[in-house]
């Protein structure tokens, strides 16, 4: 089996510029290989969503090549994007629920689009909104729910359809230490089950809670790696905090 | 820790379509609909009269030009009365010895008095005042052509030379003509009707999407199809058409009915052959039909052509 293979995801010498904007992202090559899980920091404005933005889909790149799930996302047909997004989960920073929807209709919103039975999504869904300590809050929409709420149904909603990456920004920006660690230990689950994470945070406990994990530091749209673990074959292991996010 | 719940692998994946009441919630109703299901009623409305319009004059025209298609008039320009008479006489003998004539009558005097009276008076024709042609209708067993008209009036000119055959459509063709023009204008009226249905359905269309923007953007990233996309607009705009076109029939047969309640008041020939059939009712009732079909694929490309801006 060839190395490419293993990658999940590979960026190479990828730039984004908006219109004739300054580019955001300069030149940034990683690869995100399966099983493993990243955390994505820098500073506001370092380019954290836009590049979270190419890797769900919603953004193309202005230069560079894109190699996802094994496809090169530069050439690939605008029909075939729907395959791909169904393996991914996101966690929006803005929550992005369907306002008139429940909390139910929400999550199991992956779900339908991806054409599973209505019978065979009922528990799933109500078991996967009692996990995250909304089983009282089945029937709630998002206009009666606090924002802590909020983010847990779209969490929910991320991980429902067991995608092979999950994409979370800022996921535990408006919970409680508990419920950021109850959440935490979802991706952690979902992780070992084999799913690629990569949350986007600045929350420093996050982060030292998970020492195995890797940490891509973006600084004014550029991909901090000086040992090259981002880029070349996986080396998860323990990194020195101080190394990656205490500068 | 509890486990996270998962959702299996064995589950059925593109086996149910995303459509129904699967995504009937997914753009919300208002309790009043808008506009867009009144102003499909009124088109829907006007292109039933129309078309209702433009299916009578059909037939009419038809009608006018079958009954005429194989009639003929001869004329006998005689100023002396017993020798007219005599002649339209021998003229309708001549005429129905002619194999291709199935019938022939002389129109009498009084009649043709009574024809002109509007014109010239009664005393001036039915006294004699005035020499009026003879007038000698035959009906062919096929169409009055040019060629047979000719004929006949060869025919004729042989032993009298005052006769000239004339076919009757031939005298109407203008009258054919007009009607068949506005039968035209009629169409064009339905075209440009459809067209401002679609234009129509298209602003509500684009508001529409520009509305639910929020919800088409997350259902695309979750991994919903163009075509998944523009099913929840479709199904939207059908039921607003279906609702507009039902109004739009019942408002246009009432007045069609109406309206071609005076014209059967007026019993004249000609007229009635103006009457809507069992297939061009059945016509009308299929242009609502017509109209959601147009007004979901107008949606149809409308939102498709939105969402290919997206990535």
């Amino acid at each position: 089996m060839s190395e490419r293979a293993h990658e999940l995801v590979t960026f190479d010498n990828v730039g984004l510029r908006y219109g004739t904007e300054p580019e955001v992202l300069r030149d940034l090559s990683f690869t995100l290989f399966p099983g493993s899980f990243y955390f994505l920091t820098g500073a506001s404005g370092a380019g954290k969503t836009s590049l979270l933005k190419m890797l769900y889909l919603a953004q193309r790149p202005s230069r560079g090549a894109i190699r996802m799930f094994g496809k090169d996302l530069i050439t690939l047909p605008r029909e075939q994007m729907p395959q791909l997004r169904r393996k991914l989960g996101v966690v929006f920073q803005d929550f992005r629920l369907i306002s008139h929807l429940t909390a139910f209709d929400n999550v199991a919103l992956p779900l339908r689009v991806a054409g599973v039975r209505e019978a065979e999504l009922t528990d799933p869904v109500t078991e996967m909104l009692e996990w995250v300590g909304l089983g009282h809050r089945i029937e709630a929409v998002p206009t009666t729910m606090s924002g802590g709420e909020q983010q847990r149904v779209a969490i929910a909603r991320a991980v429902i359809g067991r995608p092979q990456l999950l994409i979370a920004d800022e996921p535990t920006g408006n919970v409680d230490p508990e419920m950021a660690q109850r959440l935490l230990q979802l991706f952690e689950r979902m992780n070992s089950l084999g799913t690629t994470v990569i949350v986007a945070t600045h929350d420093i406990n996050l982060l030292r809670s998970m020492p195995d994990s890797l940490i891509m530091r973006l600084q004014k749209g550029n991909l901090l790696d000086p040992t090259g673990a981002l880029r070349y074959p996986p080396q998860i292991g323990r990194r020195a905090l101080d190394e990656g996010i205490g500068k | 820790m509890k486990r996270p719940p998962l959702i299996g692998r064995s589950l059925a994946r593109d086996l149910v379509p995303f459509g129904g009441k699967r995504v009937d919630r997914l753009v919300p109703r208002s309790r009043s609909r808008g506009p867009i299901p009144w102003v499909i009623a009124i088109m829907i409305a006007l292109t039933v009269m129309t078309a209702a319009a433009g299916i009578a004059l059909g037939n009419l025209i038809d009608r006018a030009e079958s009954d005429l298609s194989g009639a003929l008039t001869v004329q006998i320009i005689e100023a002396n009365a017993e020798v007219r008479d005599a002649q339209a006489q021998r003229a309708a003998e001549l005429l129905i010895a002619d194999s291709a004539v199935t019938s022939v009558r002389v129109v009498p005097q009084e009649e043709l008095a009574q024809l002109l009276d509007p014109w010239i008076g009664d005393t001036a024709a039915s006294q004699g005042g005035i020499p009026i042609p003879a007038l000698v209708d035959a009906e062919l067993a096929g169409v009055a052509s040019t060629e047979e008209t000719a004929r006949l009036n060869a025919m004729l000119l042989e032993e009298i030379p005052t006769a000239r055959v004339d076919a009757q459509s031939a005298w109407l063709r203008p009258v054919y003509d007009a009607l068949s023009s506005l039968r035209y204008m009629a169409l064009g009226l339905i075209v440009l009707l459809a067209l401002g249905s679609a234009a129509a359905v298209w602003l509500a269309a684009r508001s529409a999407f520009s509305t639910h923007k929020q919800t088409i953007e997350i259902v695309h990233l979750l991994g919903g199809t163009d075509r998944q996309i523009a099913q929840i607009f479709q199904r939207t705009v059908a039921f607003d058409a279906l609702l507009g076109g039902a109004a739009g029939l019942a408002l246009g047969s009432v007045a069609i009915w109406l309206v071609g309640g005076r014209f059967a008041a007026i019993d004249s020939g000609i007229v009635t052959g103006g009457n809507l059939r069992l297939t061009d009712w059945a016509l009308l009732f299929a242009i609502p039909l017509g109209g959601i079909a147009l007004a979901m694929l107008t949606a149809r490309a409308t939102v498709l052509s939105a969402l290919r801006r997206m990535l």
